[in-house]
Order: structure tokens, then sequence, then C-alpha cells
């Protein structure tokens, strides 16, 4: 029967016989798992009773929940601070590690080396630094020089820095990267020219470097933005005796989700919470690209 | 391999150093001494990391980075423990199983979009590109309840299931296989060879550096993962490398010197990978990140 199928009927037939099980699996495991998460949204359930309707009830229950607010604005803070902050190194280590032909291989990969380790075992090692003395690193070189000690993980406000330092980190190398190889298609004539005409090195920056990487800059902040929101590898683990404390001043959204899933088996409250996650992710995202395709 | 080759120099090309060759001056010195103390700063976590694991008890809070005695004692308790050995194996079977299976599959299903005109096509990848947009949070919850009706709860297939295929690897590996000239498969299956053998013995081998770039970002994702295997891993014994670092780490009174350890185990793996195919995996990274 094969045989009397034409070429185009044949093709027809590979490319939905190659297709049939990833096809299954985006079904099963990315779609419907996709609306189910927003049918439960709209439940309570608590895993072991009858599921119930609920109607928007855990939506509302979210909105007047002042823990909630708390995690939002944590998860904010984690975003405006740390897309900009990490940006601006990576540019300015890439911009100038371009310029330098002198080890230059050594260098890149002492700046990318980070971006190879585990999130969970550095977030380990961070937290060992910030411990006070006579345990952790940071305190301890304050003390030998005689500076006084700082309270990093057990303070209200230095521990989201302190908490978002590691995740900067991590990230560097692979936006320094990314960074290098944008700055390398710009092509060599456009410099030669602003040279030629005695342009200096400021105006070249900001006329011809800065334009021309924009869809460099618009991937490494959309992709980074995303992963400052979703933040929870560090949190998690630099808090485990008191997780998103002290006093919830750490705790992001994600971290939320999963005490409310896993400690309270909340599940419909949680699920609400993951449809905010989804629309939170969505719109900062659309916006990005937005502000930034149009300047 | 013209194809693989044409591929090679544009990313090489963005990797070469490409500053002008120009007598040292004052600020050239000055610019690479600051590059220079950045760097050693980034690796300072890490050489930290591994001095304290080299460190007796009574050295570890000693601010010095080289260890006056170096030991492999915590080591060798740290393994002799056991739990580090099986979460090491865990690890390393789940990320090479969840890689394997995205590189025959995320390259099908690529190759299959790339290469093929049939009825649904655009559909299909228009699905598939969207579940990008889905966050992995959002999933954790069905999967959870997924996992406990089918009883896959604590079990590899439990930790896997839901990386064996990734909408970033399919893209990516579309991308890519868009540079394998149309004419390579017309003339395979004019020598007779069906689609399957197509797809494997002809496109499969120009895109190899893709393949890398992919291999690399799965297993490292699948190597570093944390939030799905700390909900569908249980018991101790099935715990990935990062779950059990975490539970290990929280344990009351466990040493700093030990945690360090531990850390060293679930990180080096990666970081000696890195360095033994520095430039490949720094070309791969560069792929990916601009073509995916």
């Amino acid at each position: 029967m094969y045989k009397s199928l034409t070429i185009r009927q044949k093709q027809i037939v590979w490319a939905w016989g190659f297709l049939a099980l990833p096809v299954l699996f985006y079904t099963v495991i990315r779609f419907y798992p996709t609306g189910n998460a927003i049918l439960i949204s709209f439940q309570n359930w608590n895993l072991l009773g009858t599921r119930t309707w609920a109607g928007f009830d855990n939506y509302i229950k979210l909105f007047n929940d002042p823990v909630f607010w708390k995690v939002f604005a944590n998860t904010f803070k984690y975003l405006l601070i740390g897309t900009p902050l990490s940006l601006l190194i990576s540019f300015i280590i890439a911009y100038h590690l371009d310029q330098l032909r002198f080890m230059h291989g050594f260098l890149r990969m002492l700046y990318f080396l980070p971006f190879m380790t585990s999130a969970v075992a550095m977030a380990w090692v961070w937290r060992w630094f910030y411990q006070p003395v006579p345990t952790g690193l940071f305190n301890n070189l304050l003390a030998s020089v005689g500076i006084g000690q700082i309270a990093f993980l057990n303070s209200t406000t230095n521990a989201l820095p302190a908490i978002l330092a590691p995740a900067i980190w991590a990230g560097l190398g692979f936006q320094i990267i990314i960074f290098m190889a944008g700055l390398r298609s710009i092509p060599k004539s456009y410099y030669e020219a602003a040279r030629i005409d005695g342009v200096g090195w400021w105006t070249i920056l900001w006329e011809i470097t800065l334009p021309l990487l924009k869809p460099t800059i618009v991937f490494i902040v959309v992709f980074s933005s995303i992963g400052f929101l979703r933040i929870f590898d560090h949190v998690f683990n630099m808090t485990t005796n008191n997780p998103g404390g002290p006093l919830n001043s750490t705790k992001p959204l994600v971290l939320m989700i999963y005490d409310t899933a896993f400690s309270s088996f909340d599940m419909g409250y949680a699920a609400a919470q993951t449809v905010v996650l989804f629309t939170v992710l969505l719109v900062v995202s659309l916006v990005q690209l937005r502000i930034l395709r149009d300047k | 391999m013209t194809v693989a080759d044409s591929i090679r120099p544009t990313s090489d090309a963005l990797l070469s150093v490409t500053a002008p060759k120009r007598p040292a001056n004052m600020g050239q010195i000055i610019r690479w001494l600051l590059l220079f103390l950045g760097g050693v700063a980034m690796v300072m976590p890490i050489a930290y990391m591994i001095s304290t694991s080299l460190k007796w008890p009574h050295e570890v809070y000693n601010v010095n980075l080289i260890p006056d005695e170096p030991t492999i004692e915590n080591y060798t308790y740290v393994l002799e423990d056991g739990r580090f050995y099986h979460w090491f194996v865990n690890s390393l079977v789940i990320a090479t199983l969840t890689t394997v299976s995205n590189i025959l599959f995320d390259s099908l299903v690529g190759y299959t979009l790339c290469k093929f005109r049939f009825p649904g096509r655009y559909i299909i990848f228009i699905a598939i590109l969207s579940t990008l947009m889905i966050p992995t949070e959002m999933l954790v919850i069905p999967w959870y309840l997924m996992s406990q009706q089918f009883g896959w709860l604590d079990s590899y297939w439990g930790i896997m299931f839901p990386g064996l295929m990734t909408a970033f690897g399919t893209f990516l590996m579309k991308q890519f296989f868009e540079t394998v000239p149309d004419d390579f498969i017309e003339a395979a299956r004019i020598d007779g060879l069906n689609e399957l053998q197509i797809w494997w013995t002809v496109a499969m081998p120009l895109v190899k550096p893709a393949l890398a770039a992919l291999a690399i970002f799965v297993f490292l994702g699948n190597w570093t993962a944390f939030i799905w295997p700390l909900i569908v891993a249980n018991s101790v014994d099935m715990y990935t490398l990062p779950v059990g670092l975490s539970s290990f780490g929280d344990e009351a009174d466990v040493a700093w010197e030990l945690i360090m350890t531990g850390a060293a185990i679930s990180t080096l793996p990666t970081l000696v990978v890195f360095l033994i195919f520095q430039r490949f995996i720094i070309r791969g990274v560069v792929m990916a990140g601009l073509k995916g």
C-alpha cells in the first residue's frame, strides 16, 4: 500500500510518523498541564479531600493577602536591581575585554567559569561567606581589617541584596560572552570611518556601538529578567532554616508557590499564584520588547 | 563536511581576538590589570569552596586561601557516608538520559519541521514554540498530580519525564537544519535511502556542532536542576546532587567544610569538563544563545 503513494504522500506519512511521539509528549506534558493549572486555580483542593469549585475565591484571597504583596514587591526588587546591574557590569567587562589581546582566552575563562557551577552548590558557598564571625569569610575579613560586623542574611534589609549577589555573579559569564559576540558582529568599517572623521570614543560608544548592539541588549534584558523573576534556588538554599526569611523579606513568588503547594498542600491557592506568575512573566517580556524595539 | 565547515567560521569569528596589535601602553596595561583582578574575584567563590573542602576543621575559619596542611579527609568522610555517591550516580544517569532524549527528539522534530512539507506543519511549529512562554513553575503542580496518579513519584522516570523534549532544543535544531542543502537530501533519496536513514546518516552529521551545543545546555540544565527533583524525589536514595546537598546542608550541626566538600563534588565535574573543552563550550553557548 505504501508503494502506491505519491512522493508527496509518502512525505506526509513520514513527517507524521516522526512527529507522533513528540506531539503526544507536548500535548500530555505541556498543554494539558497548562490547562489543568488554570482549572485548579478555580478550585479548592488540599490533595486528600475532594475538589470543589471555588470560583474566583483563590484570586480574591491572593489579592487580600498581605504576604502576597510583600512577595510581589520582593520579586520585582530582584528584577529591578538584578537586571540593570548585571547588564551594566557585563557590558563594561565585555567592552574592555574585547579590546585586549594579551591572555584574552584566559581572562574570558575566568569570567565564564561561574556559569558552569550549580546554583545550589554556590548558594551554600555564599551562605557560608555571609555567616557572622567566627564562621563567615566576609565578616572574618572585615574583622581582620578592624571594621565592624555586617549582618547579611539575618537582616531584613541586607538579606535580599545578599541573596541576589550570587545570582548576578553566576549569570555574568553568559552575558559577557553574548555581549562579546555582539561586539564582534559590528563591522570594523564603521569604526574606521568614525576614526577618520575624528570622532571621540565616547561618541563612538553612544552613536555606533550601543545602537548596533540593540538586538543583543534586548536578548540579554529579556533573558535575565525572566531569570530574576523566577529566582528560587538561591533563596531556598540560603534561607533553609526559615525559607524566604527573615520575616518574608527575601521570599520571591516561586518560593511562595512552593510553600503553598508542597508545605500547606493548598493546591488551588498555589495554582492561582502560578497563573499570576505566568501573567507577570508575559507582561514584563512584552513591555520590554515594546520599549526596547521602539527606541 | 562543507556545511559544518561553513557554520564554524561564523561562530569562530565571534570568538577570535580582533583587538589590533599595538605596542603596550600604560592605558592597556591598567585595563589588563583591572580585568585580571575582576576575573580573579569572579573565581574566588569557587577557589574558596575547593580550598575549604581541603582543610582540617581547625583551619576552616582561617581566611587563607591555601590550606596549611591540605587533606582529603573531608572527601573520604563524605563519600564513605554513601549518600553523595548515590546522588552523584542519580544525577549522572538522569542528566545523561535526558540529554540523549533531547538530542534524538529535538533534532528529529526540528528536522521534520524544517525539511518536510505537510499539512499541519505551521500549527505544530507555533504550538511547540508557544510552550517556551509557559514557566516550569506553572506546570509542577499538574506534573506532581500526574506523577502521583501514575505512580511516578520517587523514580528516575518521574524526575526525567518533564524534560525529555524541549521547545528550545527543537527551535535551535530547526535553525541549524536550515543550513543543510535540500540537494543533499534529494540525492540521498535518489540513492534509495529511506527518510529515517537520511535524517540519521546525512543530516545529523552535518549539524554536529549544534548537537554538541544542545547537549551542553541540556546536560548542565539537568545536572543543576533543583525545583522539580526537590518536589518529585521523596526518599533520600532518589535525590539528585542539588537536592541532596540542600538537605545535607540543612542537617543540624553539619560542619561547613563538609558542606563545601559536597558543593565541590556537585560542581567540579562540570567545571573540569569546561576546562577541557573550553573553546568548544563557549562556541556552543554563543551559538545556542544567538540562534535559540
